[in-house]
């Protein structure tokens, strides 16, 4: 990273934090319109650091190696895919998965951040699904703690040398049902019950976390899936975005 | 592609195809509504008097909500994306292993082969350069 890149991203930081203190603000997809307006603008300057340093890191992953952006497509891809896919769950409700897993694992985070905020603002315009008030509290839920929580997750699960392609189902399952953690938490301090803002993140997550479970080890399964082809077929690739340093497939 | 390998990718489709046809065997007469929309009956049951203070662009362009079947559309169009982008370079990919492969197997064996007099068709070789 240049002096001026790491320049913007400490602005942004300081931006953010500054932002998330200010007292005066009274925040899957948190629906259009649901979301006070302060809660939209702080969460999108919450988010805000973590598009620039996907940007960057994008950057860097291309001028790296061009031919990196053969599987950054597919996992932008797979994010497309999975989160267009509405499931039927357990609950009698449907619900669906946010597909950040694989490129968590592959790119790291913050990458992810980018390809995550695309897909939420294709879905935001032409399908009214999440929307683009709330694009801020959406785009930190799905493309910033869930990634983040997955990268987190598969280091730690590599570390403890548990076998690899367990590491990568934990990751996507994790960070999928985290995802929907942040969004009752969201709605939570928007929407605090009379009781308080706990009793009311129970509700949000009594409603989104049966769902989400099942949905979790689905979308662990394809991701691991999609891992186990791209090992097979797509060595140098995945070797050149840092995911097989040095390990024999 | 290992045996291993497929046995794990045959076990993991079956556990996702039984994961979600399962609910929908079950739980007869079941809505299967959206769990966002569940998430915004709660919010309406917190915040009674809360009225949504946007409306997402393409329903107020349209000036109502977006029918069900544009919306099915949609969804389709944006699983196509995807898919199709997964499906090219992934078949790319797999054509590449192949022809890697058949050079690998092409060169060593070529003087051998021609002292057999059993010719290589001409775009073989040509591909393997």
């Amino acid at each position: 990273m240049t002096r001026g890149q790491k320049k913007l991203l400490l602005a942004s930081v300081v931006f953010a934090v500054f932002l998330g203190i200010a007292p005066n603000v009274s925040a899957m997809h948190v629906m259009e319109g649901y979301l006070p307006l302060g809660f939209c603008i702080a969460w999108g300057f919450v988010s805000l650091p973590f598009l620039v340093k996907g940007f960057f890191s994008i950057q860097r992953k291309l001028q790296k190696n061009r031919k990196n952006i053969t599987v950054l497509a597919m996992s932008g891809a797979f994010i497309f895919v999975i989160s267009s896919l509405k499931i039927p769950s357990v609950t009698g409700s449907c619900s669906h998965m946010t597909g950040t897993g694989l490129g968590a694992v592959l790119f790291g985070p913050s990458a992810v951040s980018v390809l995550g905020t695309i897909v939420l603002i294709f879905q935001a315009v032409l399908l009214g699904h999440g929307g683009l008030t709330t694009l801020g509290a959406n785009t930190f839920s799905m493309a910033a703690a869930g990634p983040f929580l997955s990268y987190g997750v598969y280091r730690f699960c590599r570390k403890c040398r548990i076998n690899r392609r367990v590491g990568v189902f934990l990751a996507a399952a994790l960070g999928d049902l985290f995802t929907y953690c942040i969004t009752s938490f969201q709605l939570a301090i928007a929407y605090p019950a009379e009781e308080g803002m706990l009793v009311s993140m129970v509700k949000f997550l009594g409603v989104f976390a049966p769902t989400q479970l099942p949905l979790a080890i689905v979308e662990g399964c394809l991701t691991v899936i999609i891992m186990i082809t791209l090992e097979n077929y797509a060595q140098p690739e995945l070797r050149s975005a840092g995911y097989l340093e040095n390990e024999k497939v | 592609m290992k045996h291993s390998d497929k046995k794990a990718i045959a076990v993991m489709l079956m556990v996702t195809v039984l994961l979600i046809f399962v609910p929908l065997v079950v739980l007869k007469g079941a809505e299967f509504g959206g769990s966002d929309d569940a998430g915004s009956q709660v919010a309406e049951e917190i915040a009674v008097d809360y009225e949504p203070w946007f409306h997402p662009v393409l329903e107020t362009i349209i000036g109502g909500e977006i029918p069900g079947e544009v919306e099915s559309l949609m969804f389709c169009i944006q699983t196509g994306i995807g898919v199709g982008i997964i499906a090219f370079f992934m078949g790319r990919f797999v054509e590449r292993k192949k022809w890697e492969n058949r050079c690998k197997s092409v060169q060593m064996p070529d003087i051998s082969e021609k002292e057999k007099g059993t010719e290589l068709k001409h775009d073989e070789k040509n591909t393997c350069n």
